[in-house]
């Protein structure tokens, strides 16, 4: 039987379970958590975007559209393509983040096709 | 008004991060038919009904995405022409010719810029491979679809919907230099006369391309592929979840041409939609207009309800 360890959403306060045999965000869908945006699930849109503060993982290819080698090397990983290899503390940091945080809609929708395109692309700070 | 000029969407060239996956997507769950793989290891396939040599391009790559999107044009004099107009035009960018057989069983191509960042092609010629559907030659006597057919299985490769910034710049391209029609437009802003949605034909179907103003450059939302029902599409649905396939949204109905619709995503998570139904474009139909207080039933007119996921979740 695969080990589970305890995935802690630092963003919400949620925990949940997850074995090494799937990803974090699959195991947060499963359990139907919601302190993570699910949007592709497959590595290329990088809403599910996490900082990992405590923990170890292995990772699968993700696109560079989204997470640069750089972000990638300092934990700033996407949770559709992560696996636990022990208990982890994550955080929400993709362009959705907030909207789930906040569970409201935009009041303008103009807002949302005009706004700026903050973290869906690899950010970029040093 | 015969239809000449730019024919139809004639392929899409998408980067995948594995090929494996994707291939086991585009081929066995949607029912794609590999054509062909070169040295560079992309790989080339069609849809059942198409009979142009290819119509989807796999390349792996470390970003998902789409490299371009190519149009087949009615003649080499044609693509000459629209060529030079394109080139006259200032509306577009980073213009060269491919050399012919580039692409297998294609001639040279003409490859530009949009002002939305998004690379397009001009093509005349790709060899006729044909749909299977003759018995007594090609296309003689043919059935009405060929045998072996599986999973999804769409007739044809239909549109994409792509995001980026300069849409008046995409539009204006599109409309007045390659002659296609805007069947359908979103209004929005203060005094509702920005365009943030573009729905663009260069045929009879109400899109062959649709364009959403989004503060990002070349940016791909969804390619398209069509079924023959309502029916297909919920089928459509059973077949995605069977294979555990990532789900966006649907089975739903797109106010925006009418379409009925499920979107999901490849493996890399590059969204494709399979639809059905829509309306019959004529050159000369009204521009169908919808407001921002609106937007909700026209992306989604079972919901009524735009979601987040469709603005902010695009390769």
């Amino acid at each position: 039987m695969t080990q589970e360890h305890i995935v802690v959403l630092a963003n919400t306060g949620e925990t949940f379970r997850c074995s090494a045999g799937e990803s974090v965000l699959a195991a947060m869908e499963r359990v139907r958590r919601k302190g993570i945006p699910v949007g592709c699930r497959n590595g290329g849109c990088g809403v599910c975007k996490v900082e990992v503060i405590e923990g170890q993982f292995t990772r699968r290819k993700m696109s560079r559209a989204v997470v640069t080698a750089e972000e990638e090397a300092r934990g700033r990983v996407l949770a559709c393509k992560i696996h636990p290899q022990s208990n982890l503390r994550i955080q929400a940091v993709g362009k959705m983040a907030r909207t789930v945080e906040a569970q409201q809609d935009r009041t303008s929708f103009v807002s949302g096709f005009m706004a700026t395109p903050a973290a869906s692309q690899p950010d970029t700070e040093t | 008004m015969a239809l000449t000029g730019v024919l139809r969407p004639g392929h899409v060239a998408l980067r995948v991060l594995e090929m494996e996956p994707a291939l086991k997507h585009y081929v066995d769950v949607l029912g794609l038919a590999e054509v062909a793989r070169d040295k560079a290891g992309r790989v080339f396939l069609k849809a059942w009904d198409e009979h142009d040599h290819h119509s989807v391009v796999l390349r792996e790559a470390d970003e998902a995405g789409m490299d371009y999107m190519g149009w087949r044009v009615d003649s080499p004099a044609t693509l000459k022409k629209l060529a030079a107009d394109i080139e006259t035009s200032g509306l577009a960018s980073d213009m060269a010719w491919i050399p012919a057989g580039e692409h297998p069983a294609t001639g040279e191509r003409f490859r530009f810029t949009i002002a939305t960042g998004h690379a397009m092609e001009l093509f005349a010629e790709k060899d006729k491979v044909g749909n299977d559907c003759g018995t007594d030659g090609p296309d003689t006597n043919p059935n009405p679809w060929p045998d072996n057919l599986h999973g999804i299985a769409p007739s044809r490769f239909d549109h994409c919907l792509l995001y980026g910034d300069d849409l008046d710049g995409a539009v204006k391209l599109f409309r007045d230099v390659l002659g296609f029609s805007l069947a359908e437009q979103i209004l929005a802003g203060p005094d509702g006369n920005l365009m943030i949605g573009a729905f663009l034909t260069c045929s009879n179907k109400p899109h062959d391309i649709a364009l959403i103003r989004q503060p990002v450059k070349g940016k791909f939302h969804h390619a398209s592929f069509i079924l023959g029902s309502w029916e297909q599409v919920l089928k459509a649905g059973d077949i995605l979840s069977r294979n555990k396939v990532s789900l966006d949204i649907g089975p739903t109905r797109h106010g925006i041409t009418r379409g009925e619709t499920i979107y999901f995503f490849d493996p890399s998570g590059n969204r494709n939609e399979v639809f059905s139904g829509g309306y019959i474009h004529y050159p000369d139909k009204p521009t169908i207009t919808w407001t921002e207080q609106e937007i909700g039933p026209a992306i989604f007119y079972h919901d009524r309800k735009l979601n987040e996921r469709f603005l902010q979740v695009f390769t």
